[in-house]
């Protein structure tokens, strides 16, 4: 395309006439207007729009309503084309920094997240002994996780070792792992989330058969000291920095300016072990007894529910715990120590089924740190939608009843594991 | 409760420390040390041993013992030694099933290392974070682990074993001044080696730790504002507003299956 702009003067005599029949759809859709010298021109005057009270409002946000050319059209463009985040690139390592995740429930943690991090910290602290690369080391099965983005640069990943599974509870088969791992790369730093999802468990296990002292709750670590937090948290230990260590939670601040290759990494044999431990699978609980802040799977009510007795069945039938907004609470409907949201209990569960709900602020706060959302609601516009990652709008009532049959119809066919209905019943206090 | 079958057999020792009031800083019973007594009461009975290295002079010992318990074997050491060695041959010598311990100590170091190194120089398995041990059966045990947000693992671990005990096992049972006065505490002084490792560490008082602020990368002023402002959103979550109830039923039963809350 030539870079002469060439002007339209009839179109733009037809804009200036407000009495040409064509007038009203030319002037509506302006464009970018040229002055003479083919400057782009902008008119102050057409930015924003007249509000219903005859103010003019500039929305920058949105950019829906702003005037050809205005600052909102143009910083929504801007946002919209993010540039691709800058490739970390590793030919041949000179050494590495291994990360051992968690990847509790397939996904990997803000914990997780922090710990590589650090990692890279490491490796740009050691920058002089050559270039670093953080292998992460990932045992078991994975759901979601970016491990480009998450500052990967080699990954390790095994859901099986020697045709035994790598699922459930196998820290010997994870440590024969990570001990081929320690022979073949011989990594300078072995970094643990020091976490109640395995991360502690695995580190100390590998402290203990490499003879390292780790240094445990580290939260602050560089080349030479490291800060570590003591017995009920009120002393710090300082420190040098060991090989393998367990930290904390928000000790570095997570990869998020650079993209990595997260390239595979094969190993070349895995030592035969007997475990001695052996995973019975998980034993059911009654989802009544568990705290709301610790349930992993919550089914709550709003406003929307009528038919409380099938609330309930619902609820036992899929297993979750029940929690509650607060206007069923008020109502009389569940009791108070089950209310989700500021003024309730913060919950952090991993499913998160909204049924009649609609989302007050103060409910979306409580519910900030759960990883999927499911509302079911009337309302098709109410902020819980928007939250959610799957939403259904549908009337409550008949969703919940094929819900539960669905429920039924899996279990009666999972096996002869009946619902524990009886015994909640009266803790099911009504205010 | 489930009717347990208690084997009388299994040899239970648990290892106890001192633990620290969170707000006072008295010396008291640990509470997962305590919580482990309690299990090892319920799996042994009175047979229960207890053991103890390092200030034997420490009256917060006869906390354990007024849990009803007539012996305590408490091994004198120095505070910068290394109790994992006199542990192991305090266990070769006074051979035991189950060996119970807290997870952290509540003072000093607190690495929680004494079960996987004691594990390591026995060679025995170790549990993590038991809630409870159902049966003992034949050299195996069926043991209850404890996993965040409530739930429970069943695990079958050949004998002899080191577990630690979570804050989900039950509560231990309050105990008595009159017998903590009476238990036995048998001292004997241990053959410990100094902590090298440790000396030349720093040891102060926990300073708090920043809060971590949520940094906004926008690049534009209006980014920044419709950050501070914005409500929490999803990314785009997925709407089903067409469809029969069932259909919508079932996208949601999906959804439980995928994330495996349903099994």
């Amino acid at each position: 395309m030539s870079d002469i702009v060439r002007r339209d003067v009839r179109i733009e005599w037809i804009r200036r006439n407000r009495l040409h029949p064509q007038h009203n759809e030319l002037a509506s859709a302006p464009g970018p207007t040229r002055g003479p010298t083919g400057l782009l021109r902008r008119l102050p005057h057409n930015v924003g729009f007249i509000g219903p009270n005859g103010i003019r409002r500039i929305d920058r946000g949105a950019g829906a309503q702003g005037g050809a050319g205005g600052l909102g059209a143009r910083a929504l463009s801007h946002s919209a084309q993010t540039a691709p985040l800058l490739l970390h690139h590793v030919e041949q390592p000179d050494f590495y920094v291994a990360v051992v995740v968690d990847i509790a429930a397939g996904r990997l943690s803000s914990h997780d997240r922090d710990v590589l991090g650090q990692a890279h910290r490491l490796v740009r602290i050691h920058a002089d002994d050559g270039q670093g690369a953080v292998v992460a080391i990932v045992l078991g099965d994975v759901r979601e996780a970016a491990f480009d983005t998450a500052g990967v640069d080699r990954l390790i990943h095994l859901t099986e070792v020697n045709r035994q599974p790598l699922t459930g509870y196998c820290p010997e088969l994870k440590l024969a792992v990570l001990q081929a791992v320690d022979s073949e790369l011989a990594p300078r730093y072995w970094l643990f989330p020091d976490s109640i999802h395995g991360g502690a468990d695995l580190g100390a296990r590998l402290a203990a058969r490499l003879g390292e002292r780790p240094a445990v709750q580290a939260w602050q670590v560089d080349a030479g000291q490291t800060l570590c937090r003591g017995g009920s948290q009120h002393t710090d230990w300082q420190r040098p920095t060991s090989r393998v260590m367990l930290l904390a939670e928000e000790c570095a601040l997570a990869v998020g300016e650079t993209r990595h290759e997260a390239r595979p990494i094969e190993l070349a044999a895995i030592p035969q072990v007997s475990p001695q431990i052996q995973d019975r699978g998980p034993v059911e609980v009654d989802p009544g007894k568990i705290a709301l802040s610790q349930a992993e799977f919550i089914l709550a009510a709003g406003n929307g529910i009528q038919d409380w007795d099938q609330f309930h069945q619902v609820a036992t039938a899929l297993g979750a715990t029940e929690g509650a907004s607060r206007v069923a609470v008020d109502d009389g409907n569940m009791p108070r120590s089950r209310q989700v949201g500021a003024t309730g209990t913060w919950v952090t569960a991993r499913v998160y089924i909204a049924a009649g709900i609609s989302g007050a602020i103060q409910h979306l706060q409580g519910i900030r740190q759960c990883d999927k959302v499911v509302a079911i609601n009337l309302d098709g516009g109410c902020d819980m939608i928007k939250r959610a990652d799957l939403s259904v709008i549908g009337d409550s009532r008949a969703i919940l009843a094929e819900l539960l049959a669905l429920a039924c119809a899996r279990r009666g066919r999972s096996g002869p594991g009946t619902a524990p209905i009886e015994g909640s019943q009266e803790d099911r206090h009504v205010a | 409760m489930p009717d347990v079958k208690v084997n009388p057999n299994p040899r239970v020792a648990t290892l106890v420390s001192v633990g620290r009031h969170p707000e006072s800083g008295r010396a008291r019973r640990a509470k997962q040390d305590a919580r482990a007594v309690e299990l090892g009461l319920k799996m042994a009975g009175t047979a229960c041993r207890l053991v103890h290295v390092g200030d034997t002079t420490e009256p917060a010992l006869r906390h354990y013992l007024g849990m009803g318990l007539p012996q305590l074997s408490a091994l004198q050491a120095g505070p910068d030694a290394d109790a994992v060695p006199a542990l192991a041959r305090h266990l070769n010598e006074h051979p035991a099933d189950i060996v119970l311990t807290g997870i952290r100590a509540e003072s000093g170091e607190a690495s929680g290392m004494v079960p996987y190194l004691l594990a390591e120089r026995l060679g025995w398995p170790l549990v993590s974070r038991i809630a409870d041990i159902q049966t003992v059966e034949n050299g195996v045990a069926d043991v209850l682990q404890a996993l965040p947000g409530g739930q429970r693992r069943l695990l079958r671990v050949s004998l002899p074993f080191v577990a630690t005990v979570d804050d989900a096992a039950s509560e231990a049972r309050q105990y008595a001044f009159g017998p903590g006065r009476r238990g036995e505490l048998a001292i004997s002084v241990a053959d410990t080696t100094v902590d090298e490792d440790r000396q030349g560490w720093q040891e102060m008082p926990a300073k708090p730790r920043p809060k971590r602020l949520n940094v906004v990368k926008a690049k534009s002023a209006a980014d920044r504002f419709k950050a501070a402002t914005a409500k929490p959103q999803g990314q785009g979550g997925k709407v089903i507003r067409d469809g029969t109830d069932r259909e919508k039923a079932e996208a949601i039963m999906t959804l439980l299956v995928a994330e495996g809350v349903v099994r």
